[in-house]
């Protein structure tokens, strides 16, 4: 079984809202019809959106950090949105995984937003069905694009790579590979939805740098003070290592 | 949640219909059984047809809710899963029985279909019999659509079940018992026990319901919403400016000193005021009787309305700051 999803590591996450623009950008334009924005430019604007970035601060002045934290839809591999719809409309497809609305069939009841405890769905005001993220399911499957952009817009348009794209039950799949080498997490385990997408935690990065690492103290072409010093006797470092 | 008006109306009306069917049907079963005595006034069609109307209306009200009403059609598909499904098919067919019952009394073309001991059986009991079948399932479905949803604590509970079929039963017996006095049909006594008895039994239910929902505590944490471990985390940013619709029929605008209030009135015109106007009014006056069901029936939207706000949705986790 495939199930489709999107790792989101959250240490590279820069919270530049690339993935947001760029999936409004794509969904807004597609055949299902455009994403309601309402006053643009006005005081309160407001819209659908299938991807949201939001920002938390975690920790006490001054050690503080700041967690950039994609939000979409999940796709669960248990979804409690699916069962409640009364229409069909929304459905989990079994040979991808990939969690659905049909807007033809959806009579915009909001029945499924009640159900879904991660607030993943909205409804378009202007069309009154509700839509969700479709993990850019007219993109995975589209022959007129070439291989390497069949993905879900917003991982192409990633410019730090935080989101990595594929199938997390293949183990050797990108995906899965994240998630099991850098613990991946899923979002409010506690209610069972097993949400086929994972996170990455925020984790320390340290490099040890070590003084002969930036400026090997022998270095045969160094030129400042040749002339001045004397040829040195000790063991060199390419003396006393193996390359 | 957010009280949506139109779900309000729906639960309210059926409600007071599905009871005010169940409160006739079963004083003309005690009729059968002799154990009430025959009515006078024969009045029976005209009550099945106004809980008709109630349930019409609610089913009326409940279409402002969608957002594409011209689909409703397809609602029916899903009965195997989803209890709004089986709720759309549940509720047109109590009102068609409800409607047959009344209709075959109302042009009197009862007949008798066969004697149950010593009970003649008429065609309208046959299909009255359907009918509160309809009507159970019905109460069941209403209160399944929120108790189902085991995110929604406050909800996820047998009570909702019980406290949309004992308020549905109350103002159902309550409107019966000033219809009887406005008839002048005589069975007083027993609607009017009736009322009384279920009233306070959906006070009971409905108080024990408000009690368990203060114990409740929340298993989500902004913690395990974001999957952050630290005991210090803060909103900055939500990612919309203007609002979204996770802010908008998720949340509601009034602030803590509302419910409280709101809780008490809803107790006061819902349960304790009728039963106290039922009481005065003992001695057949229309009157109490019927500003009894006024109130009751303000009283229960109240409580409906009550019901959406104290449920909390664990998605609002995510949106506790604009910017």
């Amino acid at each position: 079984m495939t199930q489709l999803a999107l790792v989101i590591d959250l240490n590279t996450c820069v919270g530049c809202h690339a993935c947001v623009t760029s999936c409004k950008e794509w969904n807004t334009s597609g055949e299902a019809g455009p994403m309601v924005d309402r006053n643009p430019y006005g005081a309160d604007p407001t819209g659908t959106f299938f991807n949201r970035v939001q920002t938390f601060e975690v920790g006490e002045f001054p050690h503080t950090q700041t967690v950039h934290f994609p939000k979409s839809c999940l796709h669960c591999e248990d979804p409690p949105c699916v069962p409640v719809c009364p229409t069909g409309a929304s459905y989990k497809r079994p040979e991808d995984g990939i969690v659905l609305v049909d807007y033809d069939k959806c009579i915009g009841c909001e029945y499924c937003s009640w159900a879904c405890p991660y607030g993943a769905r909205e409804i378009d005001e202007q069309q009154k069905v509700m839509k969700k993220c479709t993990l850019c399911v007219d993109r995975l499957y589209d022959k007129n694009l070439p291989e390497s952009e069949r993905k879900p817009v917003c991982v192409l348009s990633c410019p730090t790579s935080a989101r990595i794209y594929g199938d997390i039950h293949d183990p050797e799949s990108d995906a899965s590979k994240a998630i099991n080498e850098a613990g991946g997490y899923q979002l409010m385990p506690e209610w069972g939805t097993a949400p086929a997408n994972h996170y990455l935690p925020r984790r320390k990065v340290n490099i040890a740098i070590h003084e002969e690492d930036l400026q090997r103290v022998d270095n045969p072409l160094r030129k400042e003070d040749r002339g001045q010093r004397a040829p040195s006797t000790r063991t060199t470092l390419d003396d006393s290592t193996s390359w | 949640m957010k009280p949506a008006i139109s779900v309000i109306l729906l639960t309210t009306l059926i409600g007071a219909g599905q009871g005010l069917f169940l409160a006739y049907y079963s004083a003309e079963w005690l009729v059968m059984l002799k154990i009430l005595h025959p009515i006078p006034v024969d009045y029976a069609a005209h009550a099945a047809l106004l809980s008709f109307l109630l349930m019409a209306a609610g089913l009326l009200a409940s279409f402002f809710h969608l957002g594409h009403p011209e689909r409703a059609w397809r609602a029916a598909a899903m009965w195997r899963t989803s209890w709004l499904s089986r709720e759309v098919i549940a509720l047109p067919s109590a009102m068609v029985m409800i409607l047959a019952f009344a209709l075959i009394q109302f042009f009197a073309i009862d007949f008798e279909v066969f004697v149950l001991g010593s009970i003649p059986i008429q065609l309208s009991t046959l299909a009255g019999f359907v009918a509160v079948l309809a009507i159970v399932v019905l109460f069941i479905c209403t209160a399944m659509i929120y108790a189902s949803l085991r995110f929604l604590r406050q909800w996820h509970t047998p009570l909702t079940v019980l406290n949309f079929l004992l308020m549905g039963c109350a103002s159902g017996f309550t409107l019966a018992t000033a219809l009887v006095v406005a008839a002048g049909a005589g069975q007083f006594d027993y609607f009017f026990a009736m009322a009384i008895a279920l009233t306070l039994a959906a006070l009971l239910s409905r108080l024990l319901t408000l009690s368990r929902n203060r114990r409740l505590r929340s298993p989500t944490s902004l913690q395990s919403a974001i999957g952050v471990h630290h005991p210090t985390i803060r909103q900055i940013a939500q990612g919309a400016m203007g609002g979204s619709f996770n802010t908008r029929a998720f949340m509601h605008a009034y602030g803590p000193a509302v419910l409280p209030l709101v809780r008490r009135a809803f107790l006061l015109t819902g349960f304790i005021l009728p039963l106290l106007l039922l009481v005065i009014g003992d001695d057949n006056a229309l009157l109490f009787c019927a500003a009894a069901f006024l109130l009751q029936f303000l009283g229960l939207m109240g409580e409906r309305w009550y019901f959406f706000i104290e449920a909390e949705h664990p998605q609002n986790i995510y949106y506790q700051m604009i910017a």
